[in-house]
């Protein structure tokens, strides 16, 4: 089967969520520095191109898992904007009522059944959302991000071959930014390619230019496909490109920052802009219009997440334990 | 009505009523669907009854989605130390997904694992280890002491909407008791009191349950009363049955074949310290096995676990350095 290639609508779609995820990752590193964000702060800044191009392909009743740099993930999921904001800040309002924060938000209404804190630790759990689907006969699919420092992780080895051997719809989503938190690939494995690893398992796998939100388009498009007419597993290993260190306030001083021109070329916003002006997707000036919407949602989000209170108390013991 | 039954088999049936009665009961491990296991597949086909790698983190994680999804697994760990490879999935993603949810999931997963079998299995199979999961919260843990117990206590932690680690205790796979016919639910954090008594109370898990009832026959023929105490499951904890217990007797052994720093008498003993202090005629003292690796070697083994003979001294101790009342 055979996807509908990306066109004007979705390519508009598609940046509307990019320009989202990289003012909001640029508002929360600023309220991170006035101490107005609590905790550990991953950003996502730089990566929008995959998350968009996945998330926007798939249903509310689809999966989603990611680790811990997952705000693009929620928010291409489909989290509204105040709430993952609200979460952030720690307020009642937030997705999780402010007791997950940025590395644990959930948003089980659009299908982000969450991120972990754990490198890769959630990747097993995909394969429990994949089988519930495939006993229940449905055609929905689990989806996992992850980073490549979470490849040489057992967990990864484990639910790859369980994959595999059950043939389960599951599609692993490698974001390749090269660095596994603060060391480079290369210091971890002599693997280069993260597709390689799960050769031997007969996965159907592809390597692509995570920046280039047409080819993870088409990549992955080609997959869910074949997931939702029952193959699987898959895997799509996008190389890409952190903006940032690994967390708010890394000062990175162990790998060397790309120049602005650099980042011009890279930039998967732009990239796209560039490329849907050229296609005649849209008119040029199109793209200001959704930069503009986004900075006024995330103005939006940032007086949401302040106005809500902090969540109360009582809150705590209830949440131990499910009843009934 | 209620037939006899090896422990064993009292779980087994129940693990087969609660599938027979919901259809979103899984069941999977690492020997399911091959021999042994086989009648299961039979009744259940093999969608519901897997047979699954040796991938402990793979299990508990697919168990922990699949829970997410609307199933209720249960996982056949066979050894309560094969969680031990997969503490991430048993300890820091089963039971948080809920609170830092903030309440959106439940994950409905029995854990199902043996224990405990000091009988020349040595360092790595023998482990008392159900007190290191009764501190994280989100987790329950239950240890059966009899058949019927192990029966009823498995149907609820199948129907309970939270992650369950089950815990039988080896040494009493093939003991046989009297099992409650057709459905038979035991409800968690309820005590059970094996022995009534008034002079000393002693708590006694799993296994040593047996053996703190052996110690107080000996014990009543010195007429010493004591009162036998079994929480059943560790968390939640029954201390309201525990206190209740001690505010009569004024006295308390703990008996628990963990080793000290990671066993639930040790908790016991601060809840009871905290909250009894006022009921207590003598100081609390715990029956442990010693802080050390169980060795393989039968006399070295039986050196390192409590026994009626340990139980037995303790409880004369205790009685001993009570102060003289009225």
């Amino acid at each position: 089967m055979v996807p509908p290639p990306l066109g004007g609508e979705q390519a508009l779609r598609l940046l509307a969520t990019m320009w989202r995820i990289r003012l909001f990752e640029e508002q929360v590193s600023l309220l991170k520095r006035a101490d107005q964000v609590h905790g550990l702060i991953h950003s996502s800044a730089g990566q929008e191109g995959v998350a968009a191009a996945v998330c926007s392909q798939l249903r509310d009743a689809d999966v989603v898992y990611s680790g811990d740099r997952a705000h693009g993930h929620s928010i291409a999921k489909g989290a509204p904007l105040e709430r993952v904001m609200a979460e952030l800040m720690g307020r009642d309002g937030g997705l999780c009522r402010g007791l997950g924060g940025s590395m644990h938000l959930v948003d089980l209404e659009h299908g982000f059944l969450g991120a972990t804190g754990v490198v890769g630790g959630n990747i097993p759990i995909a394969l429990g959302s994949a089988l519930a689907a495939r006993l229940r006969g449905e055609d929905t699919v689990a989806v996992v991000f992850f980073g490549d420092g979470a490849v040489q992780a057992g967990h990864f080895n484990e639910t790859v071959n369980l994959a595999a051997l059950w043939r389960l719809p599951i599609i692993l989503v490698c974001e390749n930014n090269g660095f596994a938190e603060f060391t480079p690939r290369s210091a971890h494995t002599i693997v280069e390619r993260v597709s390689d690893v799960v050769a031997p398992y007969g996965v159907e796998r592809a390597t692509v230019d995570g920046n280039d939100a047409v080819a993870v388009w088409d990549a992955f498009g080609r997959y869910l496909a074949s997931a939702r007419a029952g193959g699987g597993p898959f895997l799509l290993e996008c190389l890409t490109h952190r903006l940032g260190g690994h967390y708010e306030g890394d000062p990175g001083t162990y790998r060397e920052a790309l120049d602005a021109a650099d980042w011009q070329e890279k930039d998967p916003i732009l990239r796209l802009q560039r490329h849907g002006i050229a296609q005649r997707w849209f008119e040029a000036d199109r793209p200001a219009v959704l930069e503009a919407e986004a900075a006024e949602a995330v103005e939006q989000a940032v007086r949401f997440g302040r106005e809500s209170p902090f969540p109360p108390l009582e809150l705590i013991e209830g949440l131990v334990y499910a009843d009934g | 009505m209620a037939h006899e039954l090896p422990f064993i088999a009292a779980i087994d049936e129940a693990i087969r009523l609660e599938m027979e009665r919901d259809d979103t009961v899984l069941y999977f491990g690492q020997n399911m669907a091959t021999t042994e296991n086989e009648p299961y597949v039979d009744a259940f086909g093999k969608d519901r009854v897997r047979v699954t790698p040796i991938s402990e983190t793979a299990e508990i994680g697919m168990a922990i989605g699949a829970a997410m999804a609307g199933f209720r697994p249960v996982v056949e760990l066979y050894m309560a130390e094969f969680m031990l490879v997969a503490m991430d999935q048993v300890i820091n993603e089963a039971p948080r997904f809920r609170a830092m949810s903030g309440g959106q999931v439940k994950v409905p997963l029995v854990l199902k694992a043996g224990f405990g079998f000091t009988a020349g299995w040595a360092g790595q199979h023998t482990g008392t280890i159900g007190a290191l999961f009764m501190g994280v919260p989100g987790l329950k843990v239950v240890m059966p002491p009899t058949a019927a117990d192990a029966k009823g206590l498995m149907a609820t932690a199948i129907r309970d909407d939270n992650p369950v680690v089950y815990l039988h205790h080896y040494l009493l796979t093939l003991e046989h008791g009297e099992v409650p016919d057709g459905e038979y639910l035991v409800p968690f954090g309820k005590a059970a009191i094996r022995r009534e008594g008034g002079d000393v109370t002693i708590v006694a898990t799993g296994w040593t349950v047996d053996r703190a009832l052996g110690a107080a026959e000996r014990l009543a023929a010195e007429g010493i009363q004591a009162e036998v105490i079994d929480p059943r499951t560790l968390a939640p904890l029954d201390t309201q049955t525990i206190l209740e217990s001690v505010d009569k007797t004024g006295r308390l052994v703990l008996v628990d074949q963990a080793t000290r720093h990671a066993s639930v008498s040790t908790v016991i003993a601060g809840e009871v310290a905290e909250h009894g202090f006022s009921s207590l005629k003598a100081p609390i003292v715990q029956v442990t096995a010693l802080d050390a690796t169980i060795p393989y070697s039968e006399p070295l083994e039986a050196f390192v676990m409590p026994n009626e003979d340990k139980i037995v001294a303790a409880v004369q101790g205790v009685l001993g350095s009570a102060p003289v009342t009225a």
